[in-house]
């Protein structure tokens, strides 16, 4: 068994919304636990741990990932951006008012992982429908609302996009984001 | 938003009804939640996120059997390991904190056994805490659970509720002399009558329903911290009736009120599931008492599956009797349902069965009723109350049987209900199970769910589409929901749960206005209504209104959040609180300005000339003047500009509200598949103080709701332990299976208040179960199939077909 004085560590350094962190983190770590506990950033949540839920999903190098499937240490020299990032892009602070706007959110704990799998959706699937909306979605629990209210609020975020609110800030594509 | 151009009016509801407020702008309008902005940035401030000076973590080694002696724990391995702090027995934690028996003196003859923060020498299901290890961090205490040796003998465990009570099942306790909990029965007279009557028909049926659970997205979790300086705790802790709990530490620790805080900030989804005390909450105190440090317990999800309470696993055999011509004569029930091996603390077990036998058949006019209820104990997780506490049950089980009666007669699903609903004009009203009804609104509802949905075109689309082959069945559920309790729920049985809530309204110097409000918010919305209702009852813009919940030492004392009674009970409270403020603040403006109350007017923000709407004063400059120079008020006068009101319901042991749903579903009859194609509510809840806010709770429960129907069950093993206990096997809805709902208000003020609102948190989980199995047979009707299991998957579908 792995204990903390005979876990193994390494040093990484990821760049945390912007702002480069260097820690030295036991390699077991998930990426949810080191951004929660080494990184003070609260704000992506833990429901499940075992990848079901959603409430940890965060962007790593601008994709979507499960915040509790990732070690810390496979985030080394990488990127990772959070709900918290003060300095939101349009789409995203557009669905954060979206969110507000609908009333999207009752409880708040499945909004920020919520979000970060919306802002993906806009940003990717730029014609998506409602029944392409509740289908992207399904990666995010949420127990509050019906989540037809979180369907309108991304629909709402789709329909600005389509009206070129967000012209001058461009996405990567998917291929890119992916390769 | 002091404008009133600013005030978004998208929806704006309860124009027709009387006005509560002088200048009301803000009670019953769409106002979306800017306190929940922070939120959407990350900034919200959930238990797990609070961190401590000298914060350890427990874990608890739970039983991982569904009954077992205890033998032997060798804790020393566990200990030595560097980082662990403690590792603690359940004896060591009984030293400290008493034993509780969770009985209500109004439930007769209910009974359980003491039960301990942690089990001494039985665990009695699978997950009961049994050893905590307390580290510097989660995972070195979850490390140390490894190197725990523990030894046990398996014990017999009871988990069939038909075979419970029979003489050969081994005793859960002994010393109870049975494996019953607590047995109800009712008998209006007139039922076998009924049956026996020439012209009557009957339906008959047995349904069943699986146990699940809240999975709240926010496991449950507390930070406990004494302080022995001051020898005072201060409990943060995720939780819905924060004064239900200061009370209980004080009790089991023998502590005063003045020495406990519980301190509940945001809650990340709680449904019932967090107002309950469980054994862990007891344990962490007693560790962080023990320890001398503050100790934070979050459970992980795999221990939420076996520690959080479950709900509904009933077993109900039941009829019903009616006229070839359609009117509803009699209803019979006989309810068996398992809780566990002890009703669960302090609301007891019993109040979901019970509240079945009070509900079945609630919205109809039959006189005669008869009802049996037998609550048994078993190795399973304790079973509790859950959103909806025993209504879904009791409407599916009516529902079902109306629709059964109804196609057995040849009657259309809506004419059969629309014929035997308690008239509108009928109330007050006493249901056949005793229950008072004060106003509902049965048909007004069922012609609004009609309309909605297209009731007619609906039909006309089904028979169409059958003729393709194609299976779309619509279900129709009316319902009844209790709100706005008084103290006969908990109260007179003995339990210190407080039936009323207060609030506290203070002006500030500048104008601004602070609500602290007895009520907490989890999500669905308490604090933005309370904000809504103090603006309007002050007369301020709501802008100019903060509200603070949560705290023991903080707000007035009061019952929390559970059976739906924040905006009833707790917005009464501010109303009231708001309107003697508002008096206190013109007595003021009168010393200030020296001229007669009767010329002055509170008006957007500012004291105004009542004859002409001319500003004389603005709240920043009363405030000004009232705090920092009372040199210049007259020596008689004293401004009071903060002011608590408490309000209990008392008029009716509870509010009952009234709706109903549509359910229209498309069923796959090769592979039993359910598609949800759209569902429409109907609810009156009163006066709606926010639409919006109602609609999406209303969405929230109905999908809950629906989660019961199609998808959540804990299943259980031949020996007890729960075979899905993780939120990959455990089902519940996600956005791509469920439908759009569409929600639809007609509001019945209750005038058991000024305020006139009823709750609006069940009646979505209470309908949905019914609509949507009445839909699923309605489309399996052209089969002669019906189910009436839930929750309905498509195995059971198949077998109803005849196909497997």
């Amino acid at each position: 068994m792995n204990t903390p004085t005979d876990s193994p560590k390494r040093r990484v350094r990821v760049e945390v919304n912007g702002t480069p962190i260097v820690r030295e983190v036991e390699c077991r770590k998930h990426l949810i636990d080191f951004l929660r506990e080494d990184c003070g950033m609260k704000g992506s949540h833990l429901g499940c741990e075992h990848g079901v839920c959603g409430a940890c999903t965060v962007r790593l190098d601008g994709q979507i990932v499960r915040g509790c499937l990732v070690l810390a240490a496979q985030a080394d020299g990488h990127r990772v951006d959070t709900v918290e990032t003060s300095t939101p892009s349009k789409r995203l602070k557009a669905l954060q008012d979206a969110f507000v706007e609908h009333n999207a959110l009752q409880c708040g704990y499945c909004t920020p992982g919520m979000l970060m799998a919306a802002l993906e959706l806009v940003e990717q699937k730029p014609d998506a429908d409602r029944t392409q909306v509740r289908e992207w979605m399904s990666g995010n629990y949420c127990r509050c609302t019906g989540y037809h209210a979180i369907v309108d609020a991304v629909c709402a975020v789709l329909e600005q996009q389509r009206a070129g609110r967000f012209a001058d800030e461009p996405v990567a594509s998917a291929d890119e984001v992916r390769a | 938003m002091n404008h009133p151009t600013e005030i978004p009016t998208r929806r704006d509801l309860g124009a027709d009804l009387p006005a509560v407020t002088e200048d009301q702008r803000h009670i019953g309008v769409a106002i979306p939640r800017e306190g929940v902005r922070r939120l959407t940035q990350g900034r919200g401030q959930f238990v797990d996120d609070i961190e401590l000076p000298r914060l350890a973590h427990v874990v608890f080694w739970r039983s991982p059997v569904a009954h077992m002696r205890i033998t032997r724990i060798e804790r020393s391995a566990a200990q030595a390991l560097p980082g662990v702090i403690a590792v603690v027995v359940g004896a060591e934690i009984a030293a400290i904190c008493k034993p509780w028996v969770a009985t209500l003196a109004h439930l007769a003859g209910i009974k359980s056994a003491p039960q301990y923060p942690m089990a001494l020498e039985r665990a009695t299901w699978q997950g009961e805490p049994v050893i905590a290890i307390v580290a510097e961090t989660r995972a070195v205490a979850e490390d140390a659970l490894g190197l725990l040796e523990v030894e046990w003998e398996s014990l017999p465990a009871v988990l069939d509720t038909e075979t419970a009570l029979d003489p050969a099942t081994p005793l859960i306790h002994p010393e109870l002399g049975d494996n019953l909990c607590f047995t109800r029965s009712l008998d209006t007279g007139g039922v076998d009558e009924a049956f026996a009557r020439p012209d009557a028909v009957a339906f008959e049926e047995t349904y069943v329903f699986g146990r699940h659970t809240g999975v709240t997205l926010e496991p449950r979790c507390q930070i406990a911290d004494w302080n022995p300086g001051d020898q005072k705790l201060t409990v943060y802790h995720s939780f819905q009736a924060p004064h239900m709990m200061q009370d209980l530490y004080c009790r089991q620790f023998e502590l005063q009120e003045s020495q406990v805080r519980v301190v509940c900030r945001d809650v990340g989804g709680s449904f019932g599931i967090k107002v309950h005390a469980y054994p862990d909450d007891f344990a962490t105190v007693a560790l962080a008492m023990l320890l001398q440090r503050p100790v934070k317990f979050v459970a992980d999800r795999l221990e939420s599956f076996v520690s959080d309470i479950h709900a509904r696993e009933h077993r109900i055999r039941a009829r019903i009797a009616a006229t070839k011509a359609g009117e509803i004569l009699a209803f019979e029930i006989d309810d068996l349902t398992g809780i566990g091996p002890f009703s669960m603390f302090p609301r007891t077990s019993g109040i979901e069965g019970n509240q079945v036998v009070n509900l079945t058949g609630g919205p109809y006019k039959h006189k005669a009723y008869r009802a049996k209820l037998k609550v048994v104990f078993q190795n399973k997780v304790p079973t509790c109350q859950y959103r909806g506490v025993g209504h879904p049950i009791a409407c599916a089980v009516t529902e079902a049987l109306v629709d059964g009666i109804a196609a057995k007669i040849g009657m259309d699903p809506i004419a059969i209900r629309e014929a035997n609903v308690i008239p509108d004009d009928a109330y007050p009203a006493t249901g056949a199970s005793g229950i008072k009804l004060e106003i509902l609104s049965h048909e007004a509802c069922l012609r609004e769910a009609k309309r909605v949905c297209d009731y007619d075109a609906l039909r006309a689309e089904q028979s169409q589409l059958r003729k393709q082959n194609v299976y779309r069945g619509i279900g129709v559920a009316t319902l009844i929901e209790l709100t706005n309790p008084s103290a006969a729920f908990y109260g007179v049985g003995g339990a210190r749960i407080a039936s009323q809530d207060g609030a506290t309204l203070r002006l500030e110097p500048t104008g601004v206005l602070t609500v602290m409000s007895s009520v907490g918010e989890q999500g669905q919305g308490a604090e933005a209504i309370f904000a809504q209702i103090a603006a309007d009852a002050v007369g301020v813009g709501i802008d100019r209104v903060r509200v603070v919940t949560g705290d023991t030492d903080a707000t007035p004392y009061g019952g929390g959040t559970w059976a739906s009674r924040g905006a009833g009970i707790g917005g009464e409270a501010v109303l009231q609180a708001g309107l003697v403020l508002r008096e206190n603040i013109l007595a003021t403006a009168e010393a200030i300005l020296q001229r007669e109350r009767s010329g002055l007017k509170l008006h957007r923000g500012a004291v105004v000339d009542a004859r002409t709407n001319e500003r004389l004063l603005d709240l920043a400059e009363l405030g000004r003047i009232a705090y920092f120079r009372s040199d210049t008020l007259p020596k008689t006068f004293t401004p009071e500009l903060m002011v608590t009101r408490h309000y209990a319901q008392r008029d009716y042991p509870f509010i009952f509200t009234n709706g109903v749903q549509v359910s229209h579903v498309e069923v796959d009859v090769d592979t039993g598949f359910v598609k949800l194609l759209k569902h429409w509510a109907v609810e009156d809840c009163g006066r709606v103080i926010n639409p919006m806010l109602v609609d999406e709770q209303m969405r929230g429960a109905i999908v809950q709701g629906i989660g019961g129907a199609l998808f959540e069950e804990c299943l259980y093993s031949e020996d007890g332990t729960l075979r899905n206990g993780n939120m990959a096997d455990y089902l519940v809805p996600m956005a791509g299976e469920m439908p759009d709902i569409v929600v639809s208000h007609v509001q019945s003020p209750t005038r058991s208040s000024q305020l006139g609102a009823k709750g609006a948190g069940e009646a979505g989980t209470a309908g949905a179960p019914g609509a949507v199995m009445n839909a699923i047979n309605d489309a399996l009707a052209p089969f002669g199939a019906r189910v009436s299991s839930q929750p309905i998957t498509p195995e059971k579908i198949l077998r109803a077909l005849g196909k497997i």
